[in-house]
């Protein structure tokens, strides 16, 4: 082919497949999901007596408030920001990340720490209640760390501890498929479960 | 570790080498001019494009004209994508861009454009905080197709070349590897759009987001401000993964909940990503009319695949100095796994993570669930050792089966110098000029990476680039070798601390690029990409004509144990003795001690 041929041929070309897929293919999806599963591909959004509040599977920021599970530390700026997600990017052999852990332990015991029976120390901490999420708004928390916070939730909000953990395992998921990840609490489902009692 | 953990592992090995064997007759007949099931579909399609386009497919090119087209067909796709993007603010009118972002400066422009059409998809950019919808959709997600089609079909080209029997051709068509904007169409429209598109709405029904709205903004359960991202990403994950780009539509990549929402999804999602490398490798096999060639390839990627997950896997379970300094408990209680879960979710545990990066390093996928500056330093070097590898263990779509390809023929090479006889593969003989192109299309990638790492290192302009504020010692000099590992291997995957782009969060006024950096990556990805590309398409126009000798009882075997061996010892040889001395000052330097920076 003549150079002029070859070009012309390859501008046809990005163009055509701009059409099919950058714009029919992405729009046929858009139509199917919006029909099929309208709830999952507008982002599972979740309301309060018309307000929407959160979506089902961003984590938010519970700001500290005692009566609330707490989600994890996030990377983000602000803390928990769905629109800028963000890794924090903690080096494993860094002081810094040493005393963003350490930080992050302290809050986490003197939010829990009177509550739990015995006290808590940092060796009793579950891993992932200071260490910083990937995409800084996870949505879910350990069962270790759910049980930890069952016990202040349960006494801030004068509630029967058994009633606070029938509602962690309600809004665990599991397994997919039996084997894959690991169990997940779902901290915006649960607290609201708890706001509805 | 868990049960769990390992059961993951080895269940994604055998569901994976379950859905690459069907897999791999499809594509076989695909590239063989066969017929498959889609033809009903895609026939009159598949016609109307190559009249869209002026182009005849079923005139032959020899490997120069292949290389031509596309060279040019990469160009063009450069151009339009650098137009659609610094375009960005022109299109608000098609109720694209509801967030109204700015396009962003023409450095990092240069960056991203290189990167995609690259198939590399290094991010400098945030995506929910620059790119419109539109921007995402005609631009970044026609590249995703693009450029994956492109890597697949030098990979069957030069599959071409060693099959070819000259006696089965018209003399007139002898140097003939096929033709490019066939095997282009034909890879858009068999074999990627068909699979994108039935992975997509699987992630929609799990929970994956696909919508033009205006970001959310409200007040939160407990009255704290929040703002959501929206967006059509369904739709670009999936390609993202099976072309093996992993560009995330958002800035936190497959970690993102509405990229990857559930333990479930991250399972399809990892098999997405090696789904099509696995499948073209035993392809391979058929073409080449011997099977057990492909299998043993795919043997050698196994073998080497399992050992970086395994390794990833007990280092990340393990934990890292910081968290134990902290005084944190990294073994596994009740209810909790334990483990670095620094830089991870929850939904996938260490398990779910570390085989997701070893999946998309391994393979020149690049997208991440978790964050690889926070992996361990053992952890973090499987990253590191397989962009090393250069990117053939299995690999990107098509650069994976061509790269280990050149590295079969250098194997063979090397194995028939020890038992003094004249190499040959498949029956061709390999001579000086095909060993030539070989090892000079090996050498670029690594020359690239390194020279662009000292350059980096050595300069003011390259250092600005390391995030400071968390990264110093030996893990700032990883930082800065892992993004030009990643760019030159067109990996794309990050030490994310490394930035070219400074962006304010929301509307993308007042940021800036980083010049020297945006522009040695950028250029670091056309010249691993393209230059190797060459030398792989001349490779297959030095073989397509030669004659086919019978295998004789000499003859040394390609398709066995013994060569699997061979084979994996040179890869980890050139591996080992290019980047050894850099690896040591970074990641091993941070495995081996425990003391904190």
């Amino acid at each position: 082919m003549s150079i002029r041929k070859e070009l012309t041929s390859a501008a046809l070309g990005v163009l055509t497949l701009m059409v099919l897929c950058g714009l029919l293919y992405p729009l046929l999806l858009t139509g199917i999901g919006q029909v099929a599963f309208p709830d999952n591909a507008n982002g599972q959004p979740l309301y309060v007596h018309g307000h929407l509040i959160g979506s089902r599977i961003i984590g938010q920021s519970f700001g500290g408030d005692p009566r609330y599970f707490q989600t994890r530390p996030s990377g983000t700026t602000p803390a928990d920001n769905a629109a800028a997600s963000s890794f924090a990017n903690y080096g494993p052999n860094s002081k810094v990340t040493e005393r963003a852990i350490a930080a992050d332990i302290a809050a986490y015991i003197a939010l829990n720490g009177r509550y739990y029976p015995g006290g808590l120390s940092a060796a009793k901490v579950p891993v992932d209640a200071v260490d910083t999420s990937a995409s800084g708004i996870d949505p879910a928390i350990s069962v270790a760390n759910a049980r930890i916070q069952a016990y202040r939730v349960a006494a801030v909000r004068h509630l029967p501890l058994a009633k606070v953990r029938a509602l962690i395992v309600r809004y665990t998921a599991g397994r997919g498929l039996g084997f894959s990840g690991e169990p997940a609490v779902n901290v915006l489902e649960l607290n609201l479960a708890l706001d509805r009692l | 570790m868990t049960v769990a953990g390992w059961v993951t592992i080895f269940a994604f090995v055998t569901v994976l080498t379950a859905l690459a064997l069907p897999l791999s007759r499809h594509l076989a007949a695909v590239y063989g001019n066969g017929t498959t099931f889609l033809d009903p579909v895609m026939r009159h399609p598949e016609r109307l494009i190559y009249r869209l386009m002026r182009v005849d497919p079923a005139s032959g090119q020899s490997w120069r004209a292949y290389a031509r087209s596309l060279i040019a067909f990469s160009l063009a796709g450069w151009l339009l994508l650098y137009l659609i993007l610094r375009t960005q603010g022109l299109w608000d009118f098609t109720g694209l861009n509801p967030m109204h972002f700015a396009s962003a400066p023409w450095n990092v422009t240069f960056n991203t454009v290189s990167s995609f059409v690259t198939n590399t998809n290094w991010q400098y950019y945030g995506g929910e905080t620059t790119m419109s919808y539109l921007s995402q959709m005609a631009g970044l997600t026609v590249q995703n197709f693009a450029s994956a089609a492109v890597g697949i079909a030098v990979a069957v080209a030069l599959i071409r070349g060693i099959a070819k029997h000259v006696s089965d051709a018209h003399a007139t068509d002898a140097a003939s590897i096929g033709n490019f904007y066939q095997d282009l169409v034909r890879t858009i429209l068999y074999v990627l759009l068909p699979i994108a598109f039935v992975v997509a709405v699987a992630l929609i029904w799990q929970g994956s987001i696909q919508n033009f709205s205006h970001y959310l903004s409200f007040s939160g359960l407990a009255h704290v401000a929040q703002r959501i991202a929206m967006g059509p990403v369904a739709s670009q994950e999936s390609i993202k993964l099976l072309g093996t780009n992993g560009g995330g539509f958002f800035n936190a990549n497959s970690a993102h909940p509405f990229e990857n929402p559930t333990a479930l999804t991250n399972f399809i999602e990892m098999l997405t990503v090696l789904l099509i490398p696995a499948a073209l490798v035993i392809a391979y096999g058929r073409m080449v009319g011997n099977r057990r060639q492909g299998y043993a390839l795919y043997g050698a990627m196994m073998v080497m695949f399992l050992g970086a997950v395994a390794v990833c896997y007990i280092a990340e379970a393990h934990g890292s100095p910081a968290q134990h300094a902290a005084g944190l408990h990294t073994a596994a209680v009740n209810g909790s796994a334990g483990g670095n879960m620094q830089g991870k979710e929850q939904r996938f545990g260490i398990a779910g993570s570390a085989l997701f990066d070893v999946v998309t390093t391994v393979t020149s996928c690049g997208a991440v669930n978790s964050a690889l500056e926070s992996f361990t330093g053992i952890g973090g070097a499987v990253p590191f050792a397989n962009l090393s590898a250069s990117e053939v263990i299995f690999g990107g779509v098509g650069t994976g089966l061509y790269s280990i390809l050149l590295y079969v023929l250098l194997a063979v090479f090397i194995g028939g110098l020890m038992v003094g006889r004249t190499p040959e593969y498949i029956g061709k003989k390999i001579e000086a000029r095909e060993i030539k192109l070989v090892a000079l299309g090996i050498l670029v990638t690594p020359l690239a990476a390194l020279f662009s790492t000292a350059l980096a290192t050595a300069s003011s302009a390259g250092r600005a680039s390391i995030n400071t504020a968390i990264a110093s010692g030996p893990q700032a000099f990883s930082e800065t070798l892992y993004a030009y590992l990643s760019q030159a291997n067109n990996n794309g995957s990050a030490f994310a601390g490394y930035t070219g782009y400074s962006g304010l969060v929301g509307n993308a006024a007042g940021s800036h690029g980083f010049t020297f950096t945006d522009l040695l990556g950028g250029f670091t990805m056309l010249i691993a990409r393209f230059v190797p590309i060459l030398f792989a398409l001349a490779v297959a126009g030095a073989l397509v004509s030669k004659r086919v000798s019978p295998a004789g009882l000499g003859t040394m075997r390609t398709d066995n144990g013994t060569f699997v061996v061979l084979l994996i010892a040179i890869i980890v040889l050139v591996g080992a003795l290019t980047f050894f001395p850099a690896l040591l000052l970074g990641p091993i330097v941070q495995g081996l001690t425990g003391h904190l920076y």
